[in-house]
C-alpha cells in the first residue's frame, strides 16, 4: 500500500510536467489545428536559457520569470515569422516546418551548450519529506504546485480578461472576431507565446529530474501527446487531466506490470488506443478535424 | 475505367536516355572507387529505396509518417535475425525482411489510418520514438541482442566472381535498387498512382469517383513499409551490424529531410535526397557535431518556404526554362 501510494504520488509529479506540456500543445491546436512537434524542444531550449541566467548569477525565480518572458517572445516570433506563412498549407508542409524547428532547436542547444548532461537546480528544498508514512520530495510537490498555479492563471486569463476572451473568440470564430474588431493574427501569436511560456515551465520543472540535455524532452513530449489525446486534444482542462492520468499510469505500469524499460511504448500504445477507441479523447468535443 | 488507362504510361525517349546514363554511371563508376567510397555509395542506394517508399506514402499520397525509420529497423532486425538464427543467406533474408516489414506496416497502418493527417503523424512519431527502447528491451534480448545489437558477417561474391566484397555488396544492392525503382515508377504512373494522388489532392472527389480510400491508403502504407524494410535490410548487410541506437527518431527525421529536399512526389528525388543525407552530414560534421542537424533543420525550413518540390522540382523547372529558350 505504502509503495503504491508512493508510486501514485510520483506519478502525479511527473504527470504535472506532462500536463503543462499537453496544455501548451492543446492551446496551439485549438487556435490553429496544428500539432507543434517542436513544443518539447522549445521548452528544452528555454530551460537552457534559464540555466545560463542562473549560471550568470541570477536568483532562481528571477531567472524563472525572465525565461518565461524569453519563451513568450520566442513563441510569438515563431508564429509571426515561420508558422503564419504555412497556415493554410497542407498538413505535410506544416509538419515539415515543425520538424525543422525541432531539429534546429535541438542542434542549436547542442552547439551552444554541448550535448553533455548537466544538473539543473530545483527551487525547492532538497531533503525528502515524510507525509505520514509516505515519502515525497519537495520538488515533486513543488512541480505539481507550479502546474496547478499555471492552470489557475491560464483559466483566469481566458475567463476574466478581455484579451483572454478575445483569444478564445479568435480561435473559435476567426471571421466573426475580425468583424468585431479583434486582431486575430495578433491573438494567434499571443497564443503561441503563452503556449511556449507554459512549455518552458514544464521544461524547468522537468530538468531537475531528467537532467538538462538537448534530448531531455523527447520522451516527455510523447507523454504530453498521449495526455493531450487522452483528455481530448481540443479541451485544455481535459488535456491537463489527461497529462496527470498518463503520469500515474506510466508510473503504476512501470512499477508493477512492464518495468521501466519500455515506458515509451506505453505512451505509443496509449496514443494508438485512444485514436482507435475514442479519437476525440475522454473530454474532447464531437468534431475532430483530421 | 477504360482498359487503356490501366497500362503504365510508356517511358519517353528523354526518360530512357536519362535512365541509360544513370545506369551506365551506376555500373561503371564503382570500378574506380575505393572500399570506403563504395560503402558510402551502397548506403546511398539503400537510403534511396527507403526514401522512394516514404515518398510513395507522403509525397504521392499525402500521408505523413514521422517514424519511417522504425520500418527500416524492423527490416534490418528481421534480416539480421533470419541470417544469424535461421541461417538464411543474405540474398533471401533481404526480400524476407521486406515481407516482415510489409506485415508490420499493414498491422500498424490499420488502426493509424482510420484518422488522417495529423493523427497519423502523431502515431508514427510515437512509433519512431518508442521502437529503439523496445529493441533494447530485456525480454526481447534473446532475439535482438539488446543494446549490443547483432553483428553480421560480410558476404563474399558468389560463383567465384573476381569482385572484392565491397564491390559485390554494391552490385548486390544495386540489383535490388533497380527493380524497386522500376516497380515504383510503374505503380505511380498507372491506375494506382493516379488514385493515390487523387486521394491526396481531392479526397472527397476521389471517393465520389469510386476510389476506395481506406484500401489505397493502407496499400500505400504497406508498400512504403516494405520499401523501408528492404532498405533497412540492405543497409544492415552492408554495415554488417544492427543496433537500436541507429534507429532513433532522428533517423526517421533524416528520411523526412531526404524526401523534402530530394523532392516530394518525384521518383528521381529519392536519389537526390539519398545523396544529400549521405554526404552533407559527413561534410558538415567537420564544423561541429551539431552542424549536420542544424543544416538539416535550415534546409527543411528553406524547402518548405522556397522550394516546395525540392531538388527534383528545381531541376524540372530549369529543364523547362532551357527548353523554352532553345
Amino acid at each position: 500500500m505504502e509503495a503504491l501510494v508512493n508510486q501514485l504520488l510520483s506519478g502525479l509529479a511527473s504527470g504535472g510536467i506532462y500536463a503543462s506540456l499537453a496544455l501548451a500543445l492543446v492551446m496551439i491546436y485549438q487556435a490553429t489545428h496544428h500539432v507543434n512537434f517542436a513544443q518539447g524542444e522549445m521548452a528544452m531550449f528555454s530551460t537552457y536559457v534559464a540555466w545560463t541566467l542562473i549560471a550568470a548569477g541570477f536568483g532562481y525565480w528571477a531567472a524563472f520569470f525572465l525565461t518565461l518572458a524569453f519563451a513568450f517572445g520566442l513563441g510569438f516570433l515563431i508564429e509571426r515569422l515561420l508558422v503564419r506563412p504555412v497556415a493554410r498549407a497542407p498538413v505535410l508542409s506544416v509538419v515539415v516546418v515543425f520538424i525543422g524547428l525541432l531539429v534546429i532547436f535541438n542542434s542549436l542547444a547542442g552547439w551552444l551548450f554541448s550535448y553533455s548532461i548537466r544538473s539543473f537546480p530545483s527551487p525547492f528544498p532538497q531533503e525528502t519529506l515524510h507525509l505520514g508514512r509516505y515519502l515525497v520530495t519537495p520538488h515533486q510537490l513543488g512541480a505539481v504546485g507550479v502546474t496547478l498555479i499555471v492552470l489557475v492563471l491560464v483559466f483566469a486569463f481566458f475567463r476574466y480578461t478581455a484579451t483572454g476572451l478575445a483569444m478564445r473568440a479568435a480561435a473559435q470564430h476567426p471571421d466573426s472576431s475580425r468583424l468585431a474588431g479583434i486582431r486575430v493574427g495578433r491573438m494567434l501569436a499571443l497564443g503561441w507565446g503563452l503556449a511556449a511560456a507554459i512549455g518552458a515551465t514544464a521544461g524547468m520543472m522537468a530538468a531537475p529530474v531528467v537532467y538538462l540535455e538537448p534530448n531531455m524532452m523527447s520522451g516527455i513530449l510523447l507523454y504530453a501527446f498521449a495526455g493531450a489525446l487522452l483528455g481530448g486534444i481540443d479541451n485544455p482542462g481535459g488535456a491537463v487531466l489527461g497529462g496527470f492520468l498518463v503520469g500515474v499510469l506510466e508510473n503504476l505500469l512501470g512499477a508493477y506490470v512492464i518495468g521501466t524499460e519500455i515506458k515509451l511504448s506505453v505512451a505509443l500504445f496509449l496514443i494508438v488506443a485512444v485514436l482507435l477507441v475514442r479519437p476525440r479523447g475522454l473530454f474532447g468535443g464531437r468534431s475532430l478535424r483530421s | 475505367m477504360n482498359p487503356a488507362n490501366r497500362k503504365a504510361v510508356p517511358a519517353t525517349a528523354a526518360e530512357l536516355r536519362a535512365a541509360a546514363v544513370v545506369l551506365a554511371l551506376a555500373l561503371l563508376l564503382p570500378l574506380a572507387l575505393d572500399g570506403y567510397q563504395l560503402f558510402q555509395l551502397t548506403q546511398v542506394l539503400a537510403y534511396a529505396i527507403a526514401l522512394l517508399g516514404l515518398n510513395l506514402l507522403s509525397g504521392y499520397n499525402g500521408q505523413v509518417s514521422l517514424g519511417h525509420g522504425a520500418f527500416c529497423a524492423i527490416g534490418a532486425y528481421a534480416a539480421a535475425i533470419l541470417m544469424t538464427r535461421f541461417g538464411l543467406p543474405y540474398w533471401l533474408a533481404v526480400p524476407a525482411a521486406g515481407v516482415v516489414s510489409l506485415l508490420a506496416g499493414l498491422l500498424f497502418g490499420l488502426p493509424a489510418l482510420r484518422l488522417g493527417g495529423l493523427h497519423l503523424a502523431l502515431a508514427t512519431f510515437g512509433l519512431g520514438l518508442a521502437l529503439p527502447q523496445l529493441l533494447k528491451y530485456k525480454g526481447l534480448e534473446a532475439w535482438t541482442g539488446g543494446v549490443q545489437g547483432i553483428v553480421l558477417s560480410k558476404p563474399e561474391a558468389p560463383f567465384g566472381l573476381p569482385l572484392d566484397q565491397d564491390l559485390w555488396l554494391y552490385y548486390f544492392t544495386l540489383s535490388a535498387t533497380l527493380p524497386m525503382f522500376w516497380v515504383a515508377r510503374n505503380l505511380i504512373r498507372g491506375r494506382i498512382g493516379r488514385a493515390l494522388v487523387a486521394l491526396r489532392d481531392a479526397p472527397i472527389a476521389a471517393v465520389a469517383m469510386g476510389v476506395d480510400s481506406a484500401r489505397y491508403r493502407l496499400f500505400a502504407f504497406g508498400v512504403s513499409a516494405l520499401y523501408a524494410g528492404v532498405a533497412g535490410a540492405l543497409a544492415a548487410v552492408a554495415v554488417q551490424f544492427v543496433a537500436p541506437d541507429s534507429y532513433t527518431i532522428f533517423f526517421s527525421i533524416a528520411l523526412l529531410v531526404g524526401i523534402v529536399i530530394g523532392g516530394l512526389g518525384s521518383i528521381s528525388g529519392a536519389l537526390y535526397g539519398a545523396l544529400f543525407i549521405q554526404f552533407v552530414p559527413n561534410i558538415a560534421d567537420e564544423l561541429s557535431s551539431a552542424a549536420p542537424w542544424a543544416i538539416y533543420g535550415v534546409f527543411l525550413l528553406a524547402c518548405a518556404y522556397l522550394l516546395p518540390q525540392g531538388v527534383a522540382g528545381a531541376l524540372r523547372r530549369l529543364a523547362i526554362r532551357n527548353a523554352r529558350k532553345g
